[in-house]
Parts: C-alpha cells; sequence; structure tokens
C-alpha cells in the first residue's frame, strides 16, 4: 500500500514539475511581451527584411523588434481575427487588399495616421477617414510564360486575358484554386474586374474548355507545372504558362548562381491583377506606442527602399527606389485590372463558390 | 471461492489506485494540450452568443460537397490501409526473421519517408509517377492525377509503421514455439496460422489502425498529389478555418472527424482486447538467420525490390536535386544570413528541430511511458478475467482510446486551439518555446503507447506474481521484470517519437514562433519563394532533415542491439 501511495505521489510530483516548467517559462516571455522596449511585428511567411535595416531602427527607436511569421497570407488574417481580443503583438502587416474587409469587419486595427503617410501614392490608399491601415507594398498577380518554350514553338505568348483563350494556347495555362490560393483568388478577380459581375464564368467555361489546370497552391502551380520556373524545370513542368506575380522573372535571376543575362520568363502584362498590401496597429495592442513607431518605419523609405528585393514587391512611396532587376524583368503594369475592396468582400465567397462548381467539378 | 475473494480484494483495489496514480500526468496532459484547445476551437465556431448551434450540424452534413468529402475519406483510407498491410507485412517479416547485411541502415531508411513533412514528399513523389518520372519513362504511365498517387504515397508514408510496429514483436516471437507445433505434425501453414498469426494479431491491428488513422486524417499528400479534385476531411478542416474562414462548418466537420476516430478507436480497443495472450518473448537477435533456400532468397529480394523503388527512389530524387548546384553551391547557401528571408541562417532550422524534437521526445516518453505502464495493469486475481468491467477498468480502457484521438484530429483545429486556448495566466504559453515540443509530444504519446502497451501487456504476469511474492516491491517489479522486457519497446518508442517530432509540420506551421523555425517549416518557407536557389536550398534542406533522422534512428538501433545483447 505504501509504495502504492508513493509511486502515486510520484507521479503527481512529475506532473507538477512538468507543469511548473510550462509556469515558468510562460510567465518568463509574458513578461517580454509586456515589456514596453519590446515591439511585435505579426506577418505572414513572406515577410522578409535586411537585418541591417531592422537594426537601424531598433537603434534608432530603441524598441527590440519580434517578428512573428503566422502562416500564409489567409492563415495571418484568420489567426490575428481569432486572437484580436488578446492579440500576438502590436502590428499586423500583410492583410491584402482581397482580405482587407474581413479584416476592418471584424475590428482587427485601431485608427493611426503614420508619419509619412502623406507620402504615399495616392492610387493606394485607402480608409481615409478612419485610417486604420497604412499601405505597405504593391504587387501584380499575372501570368507568367515560359521564354524559351515560346521561341522554341515561335509563338507570341499570350498578352491579355482574351489571348489565352485561343486554341493556340490550349493546354498551357496552369492556376491555383481560387478557394485556397492568393494568387488564385486574385487572378479569379482580375477576370470579374475585366468582364464584370456576370460576365467571368463565361470567361472560364471558355478558359476550362482550352484547358486550363488547376492545382491547390502556388508552390504546384509554379515549382512543379511550370516549365519556366528553376523548380518546374526540375521536376518537368509542361505549363508553360502559369498564374504568379509580376516580380517572378526578376526572383528568377535574383536567385540563380551565376545571374542569367536574361530572365527565363515573361510577364503577359495584359493579365494582371493589383494586389496591395497593408500594415495596422492591431486592437489591443500591449505596446501601441512601440506598434505606431513600427509602422512609421515601414513607411519610411528606408524600408521601402529595402523591400522590394526582401519580398519581391514593389514600394507604395512616392519616390521610393525599384531595383534595377525590376524594371528590367518585372516591369509593373501599366493598367492592371483592380477592384475596391469592398466590392471584393460583398462578392469574394459567393463568387468563389460558382467558380469551385464551374471549374473544378 | 468467497475466501478467494476476500483475500484478493484489498491488492485489487491497491492494484487499481495505482493505475489510476500512474494516469494523472497523462490526463492531466491531454486535458489541458488536446481537449481545451479543441473545445474551444469549436465552441468559437459553434456557440453564438453562449447558446450552442447544433442545428449547423444537420446544415453541413446535408451539403453533397460534404458528404463527398466524408466518403471519399472513408474509402481512400481503408485502401490505403489494405494496400500498405499488403505491401508491408513481407517487409516485416523479412526484417524480424532475416538477417542480411546493411539491414539495420535499411531499417532506419525505411523510416525515413513517414517522418519527412509532406510538402517535400509530394515533390519527391511526383519525380516517381508523374510526368517524367520513372513510370512514365519506363512504361508511359503517369498516375499523378489518379487515385493511385495518394494511395502508393500512403504506402510510402507509412510503410515503416508496420515493418517497425509488427517487425518488433514478430521479431521477438519464440520460433520455436511454431517449430514446436509443425513437430507436432502442423503444417506450414496451419502452425503460422495457428502459432504465429494469433500473437501477431494485436501488433497487426495496432498498426493497420495506425495506418488507417493516418491515411484517413491525410492532409499534404491529398493536398498535392490530389489537387483539388479529392478532398479529405481533414483537408476541408484545413480550408474551412484556414483560408475560407467558415468556423462553423469546420466545428462541425471536426465534431465528425472526433466521432469517426473515436468510433474506428473504440473497435480496435475491442480487437485488441480479445487477442491479448501472454506472450513467449525472446531476443531479436536469437530469432533473425540468414535467408535459406531459393524462396526465402526471393522473398528478400522481393522486399528489398520494393523499398527500392517505393521508398529509396523518391528520397534519390530530392538528394540529386539538392546536388543540382555546382560544388554544393545550396548547401553553402543555407549558411547566408542575408537572405532576410527568415533573419537567421536557414542552417540554424537543424539546431531548432533537434532540441524541439528531443524536448518533446522526452515529454512523449514520460506521459507516453506513464500511460502504457498504467494501461498494461490488469487485476490478475482468480475468476478476474472479467475485471477489466470494474469502472477503474472501464475507464482505462477509455483512456487507451483517448490517447490516440490526437493522431487522427487535424492539426489546424488543434494550432488554432492553441492560440485562443493557451493565451492567458497560468497558461500564456502562446510565446513560450514549450508549444513547439508540446505539440508535437501531443502526436508522439500515441506511438509511445502503441509501440509499448503490446510488448508489456505480452509480458507473463506470473513473472511479476513471483517477484512480489518473493517480496518486490511494484517498482521494482516493474524495475526488474517489466523494464528489461521492453528496453527494445521503449527504443523503439523514443525513435519514433523523435523522428515525429522531427518532422511534425501541421500543428507546428500554426505556431508562430519568432526567428526560429523548425526544418519543415523552413522547408515550406523556401518552397514559397520563387528562384532556383529559393528551390535548391528548400531540397538542400529536405536532405539534411532527411539525413539527420536517418542517423538519429540509426543510432538507436545501435543502442538497441547493444542492451539486447545483454540478455
Amino acid at each position: 500500500m505504501s509504495t502504492t501511495k508513493k509511486i502515486t505521489a510520484a507521479a503527481v510530483g512529475l506532473g507538477l514539475v512538468t507543469l511548473s516548467a510550462c509556469g515558468s517559462s510562460e510567465s518568463g516571455s509574458g513578461d517580454a511581451s509586456a515589456d514596453s522596449k519590446t515591439v511585435t511585428l505579426v506577418s505572414h511567411d513572406s515577410f522578409a527584411a535586411s537585418k541591417s535595416v531592422i537594426k537601424d531602427f531598433e537603434k534608432q527607436s530603441g524598441y527590440k523588434v519580434k517578428v512573428l511569421k503566422d502562416g500564409d497570407a489567409g492563415q495571418a488574417v484568420n489567426k490575428a481575427i481569432l486572437t484580436k481580443d488578446n492579440p500576438q503583438g502590436d502590428v499586423f502587416f500583410g492583410v491584402d487588399n482581397t482580405l482587407l474587409s474581413r479584416a476592418l469587419d471584424n475590428g482587427l486595427f485601431q485608427s493611426y495616421e503614420a508619419k509619412g503617410a502623406d507620402l504615399i501614392l495616392p492610387e493606394y490608399r485607402v480608409d481615409q477617414d478612419k485610417h486604420r491601415v497604412t499601405p505597405i507594398d504593391t504587387g501584380d498577380i499575372c501570368v507568367n510564360y515560359d521564354k524559351s518554350y515560346f521561341s522554341k514553338h515561335k509563338l507570341t505568348p499570350p498578352q491579355s486575358f482574351d489571348d489565352l483563350l485561343k486554341p493556340a494556347y490550349k493546354n498551357l495555362l496552369v492556376t491555383e484554386n481560387a478557394a485556397t490560393s492568393s494568387p488564385g483568388l486574385g487572378f479569379l478577380l482580375g477576370t470579374a474586374a475585366k468582364y464584370g459581375d456576370d460576365g467571368w464564368p463565361d470567361y472560364w467555361k471558355k478558359l476550362k474548355a482550352n484547358g486550363v489546370k488547376v492545382v491547390d497552391g502556388w508552390e504546384q502551380a509554379y515549382n512543379e507545372e511550370f516549365s519556366g520556373s528553376a523548380g518546374g524545370k526540375k521536376a518537368g513542368g509542361d505549363r508553360p504558362l502559369a498564374v504568379s506575380y509580376a516580380s517572378s522573372p526578376p526572383a528568377e535571376v535574383v536567385f540563380a548562381d551565376p545571374k542569367p543575362k536574361t530572365a527565363p520568363t515573361g510577364v503577359a502584362t495584359g493579365t494582371c491583377f493589383r494586389q496591395v498590401e497593408y500594415a495596422g496597429l492591431l486592437s489591443n495592442a500591449k505596446n501601441a506606442k512601440g506598434g505606431k513607431a513600427l509602422i512609421d518605419f515601414l513607411v519610411s523609405k528606408k524600408f521601402q527602399d529595402d523591400m522590394p528585393l526582401n519580398m519581391f514587391v514593389y514600394p507604395v512611396r512616392e519616390a521610393a527606389q525599384v531595383p534595377e532587376e525590376f524594371v528590367k524583368f518585372g516591369p509593373q503594369a501599366e493598367d492592371p485590372e483592380t477592384m475596391d475592396p469592398a466590392k471584393i468582400a460583398d462578392n469574394r465567397d459567393e463568387w468563389v463558390k460558382s467558380w469551385t462548381s464551374l471549374v473544378l467539378k | 471461492m468467497d475466501l478467494a475473494r476476500t483475500e484478493v480484494k484489498p491488492r485489487d483495489r491497491a492494484g487499481s489506485a495505482a493505475r489510476l496514480g500512474l494516469m494523472v500526468v497523462p490526463v492531466a496532459f491531454f486535458a489541458v494540450f488536446f481537449a481545451y484547445p479543441v473545445t474551444a476551437i469549436v465552441a468559437r465556431g459553434l456557440k453564438v452568443e453562449g447558446a450552442w448551434q447544433f442545428g449547423r450540424i444537420g446544415e453541413v452534413l446535408a451539403q453533397p460537397d460534404i458528404r463527398h468529402v466524408l466518403w471519399f475519406t472513408t474509402w481512400q483510407a481503408l485502401a490505403s490501409t489494405a494496400l500498405t498491410l499488403l505491401i508491408a507485412l513481407p517487409g516485416a517479416y523479412v526484417f524480424a526473421r532475416f538477417d542480411f547485411p546493411g539491414k539495420q541502415v535499411l531499417r532506419a531508411v525505411v523510416t525515413v519517408p513517414f517522418v519527412l513533412p509532406t510538402v517535400v514528399v509530394g515533390t519527391a513523389f511526383l519525380a516517381l509517377v508523374g510526368r517524367g518520372g520513372l513510370l512514365d519513362e519506363l512504361w508511359g504511365v503517369r498516375l499523378d492525377t489518379t487515385v493511385w498517387a495518394i494511395l502508393l504515397a500512403h504506402v510510402f508514408f507509412n510503410y515503416a509503421v508496420v515493418v517497425r510496429t509488427v517487425g518488433g514483436l514478430w521479431s521477438q516471437l519464440d520460433p520455436r514455439q511454431e517449430e514446436a507445433a509443425r513437430v507436432l505434425g502442423a503444417s506450414r501453414f496451419a502452425a503460422w496460422r495457428k502459432v504465429t498469426l494469433p500473437a501477431l494479431g494485436p501488433a497487426v491491428a495496432a498498426a493497420a489502425l495506425m495506418v488507417f488513422l493516418f491515411t484517413f486524417a491525410s492532409f499534404g499528400v491529398v493536398q498535392i498529389l490530389g489537387g483539388p479534385t479529392f478532398s479529405t476531411l481533414e483537408v476541408e478542416i484545413y480550408r474551412q478555418t484556414s483560408e475560407i474562414f467558415d468556423l462553423s462548418t469546420a466545428a462541425v466537420l471536426t465534431m465528425i472527424q472526433f466521432v469517426a476516430v473515436g468510433a474506428i478507436l473504440a473497435v480496435h480497443a475491442w480487437t485488441v482486447r480479445r487477442r491479448e495472450t501472454a506472450l513467449r518473448l525472446v531476443a531479436a537477435s536469437v530469432t533473425a538467420r540468414r535467408p535459406h533456400g531459393a524462396g526465402q532468397w526471393a522473398l528478400l529480394a522481393a522486399v528489398l525490390g520494393t523499398v527500392a523503388v517505393l521508398l529509396v527512389l523518391p528520397l534519390a530524387v530530392l538528394v540529386q536535386r539538392s546536388l543540382d548546384a555546382p560544388g554544393f553551391g545550396y548547401y553553402k547557401a543555407l549558411t547566408g544570413d542575408d537572405s532576410g528571408v527568415f533573419l537567421v541562417a536557414p542552417i540554424e532550422a537543424v539546431g531548432n528541430s533537434l532540441e524541439y524534437a528531443l524536448a518533446a521526445t522526452a515529454l512523449a516518453l514520460l506521459i507516453g511511458g506513464l500511460a502504457a505502464a498504467a494501461l498494461s495493469r490488469r487485476p490478475q486475481a482468480p475468476g478476474s478475467d472479467r475485471a477489466g468491467r470494474t469502472p477503474a477498468g472501464r475507464l482505462l480502457r477509455g483512456f487507451d482510446a483517448l490517447l490516440m484521438l490526437p493522431l487522427g484530429v487535424s492539426a489546424v483545429t488543434v494550432g488554432f486551439g492553441f492560440l485562443i486556448a493557451l493565451d492567458e495566466p497560468p497558461l500564456d504559453l502562446r510565446s513560450s518555446w514549450i508549444l513547439v515540443p508540446l505539440a508535437q509530444a501531443l502526436v508522439g504519446v500515441p506511438f509511445v503507447v502503441r509501440t509499448m502497451l503490446p510488448v508489456l501487456r505480452a509480458v507473463d504476469a506470473r513473472l511479476r506474481e513471483a517477484a512480489a511474492v518473493l517480496g518486490a516491491s511494484p517498482w521494482r517489479v516493474w524495475r526488474e521484470v517489466d523494464l528489461p522486457m521492453v528496453r527494445r519497446a521503449l527504443l523503439i518508442a523514443a525513435g519514433f517519437a523523435f523522428a515525429v517530432s522531427l518532422g511534425e509540420f501541421g500543428a507546428t506551421v500554426f505556431i508562430a514562433r519568432p526567428d526560429n523555425p523548425t526544418l519543415p517549416v523552413a522547408v515550406a518557407r523556401l518552397l514559397g519563394r520563387a528562384g532556383e536557389l529559393n528551390y535548391g536550398q528548400a531540397m538542400a534542406l529536405s536532405t539534411i532533415l532527411m539525413v539527420v533522422c536517418a542517423v538519429a534512428l540509426l543510432l538507436l538501433e545501435r543502442v538497441r542491439t547493444d542492451r539486447t545483447g545483454e540478455f
């Protein structure tokens, strides 16, 4: 009997040790996040910045920056909304125009007008009366083409949405599931902007008849199916057209060793949908003051100049530097399709549903 | 009879108390780190202003899409399990009974796929069955758009589950029992069917159950190889939670998953109880011998051939792709920290992963070991075969099944649950490093329990009784009777828990950590960016993950041989 008790006591003891071990590490980190000297940025996995630029901000402002990368763009937003009463950080960066209304309607952000907001190009400004979000970067979702395929087949690459329906491009395009992938959704919204609320289903019917392939995510489309990317070449991808970003061709140059003289891929400039990413001060942020300083930093010239080659996006600030690779291999579309975030909010779920039954079933 | 019973009762009660005592830690662990977060996220989806909206269940189930998902989830899991058993059971036999050069290395190698993140495996597997893959080049067969790709990938992933779970026990079955049956006139098949098969039953059931659970909850494989047309329950929960943000549909689906997995586990518990017998276990080294005769050599060759094509080849493709740059270029790039993607050099993910995995293994061994020890003790009083019917016994049996639930429950549910449940003192763990090992231990514990329990239960109770009669305390009985016999199972359990933790991607990816991604998370981030160097680095990191896993598993194999050599 007594030994039984001993075992029980030992087991309980072990449990207490385990729990108290958790407890102690918890209180330690709890202090750190409440520390007004730390400011926490919550973002998606694609967030990237040069170390030196962040160091500069830390030195200047006196805050230590902690970055939490919380999954892909959609996940990060959803998680931020789930935890908005007790947020994981002070600033959220990375909600784009396709999901902006979800964040605003759920009260994710509090008002703050960033210093330097007046230097942001006017076409990107939104929510002008409340200033809950600040535009940080922009990028175009466009069809990319494999240059060598088209020169080998003596074919002009498509330039517009209409071109993609031509028999010459039958079975060449791969895109992403609009229900699960951000570029997939962007491409769908691009067609909706181009052909109208009633016209886009017809366009997709024709696109389906012309052999568009739909995969679940950007990784599969770009790294497996697309014949023009480094990954796709190795995987034996056989689709010379893929929905990706306008900045993908420069990435193919920058991340190659040795760097080629020209990008292996190009952009069909008439198929672009413009994405804008915003940052905002989280409601219930523990370090609101630090958060404000961080947002100022995100629109500062230093960060905006540094951003393109880290995240492969374009700056939104007037006169920010655009790297040479971007100008050469991935110029911004002159007349991209755009859509008002409020309109996206009203239609997104319904369109995705009809798109799913139209294209996937 | 009456007299006997009055004598037995106090000891019986003490035994129950001891068992319940051992259960305290595992119960607390699962309540806090599994039941509570999952309930929290389900409640967030189904509770509107304090009232449960159970009407949603009917609405969701009425959707044809959802029904299609349920049907596909079930049949592909059944088919995958059958196929895995068919292909892997001969492998289990060969690994258990034959001695051949390179066996240890090979046993470690076949386990590597099991722990690789699915993002990577999807890539590798496409190289086998996809366009321009081996099958395509040899026979012009492409499976990448068919359900066969999913089924074969499931075999690829779960081969090791069968080989290790079944093979582990098989190698310790005394072959002399089967030989005795043959001497007494039984045919080879009859001897196998009547002696070996019943003894293997629980292990085969355990393995089949695990494979079924994994394939039922299959996520990455289906997402990558199935494309948008094939969707399992787990994929659907992920989409509803993470992309569409329809938490109420996700909550209903989670509940359906719970019920389904619970039912499977209950059936399993029942079949196992019916087949439990004390086994004569011997050291594995005694039972393995060199194959002799054409038949045995042919079997060995067939198994090795299968392993080479189905398991080694896709892995080899990864290695080859990681070496595509001249002078190990991709590996060198991993040490550079100027990329800004991680704010640390990608290579540091290796260290992070090892630390997390070690912590998770320790947690899983502690929790799982205590649970297995408690579950293995059954009152051994005369006439008490049915003593399992006592309330305590029933509770324990229920818990046995409960421990396995995390394997069949969506990682996104657990991950999101952590976010909203563990956010306030005294359990504000969201920004604590321990959260990652905790999530990993959740999937490690069932492995520890399942690997150890069949062996613990098979220990002849009379040995314990003899020790107790000779004056040994329960602790000493466990240490000197049980422990030596289960050492091997313990090591296998540790190996599995470690490897699973190393490759765990599901829940880990939903927990944001500053600056210190694990290997699978780092691989996924690299694959999420365009450009050759990123892709190459992802392949190089995957290769490192593979090698680290293989080395860890190989070390365990070595330790095992040394120890089993002692008795």
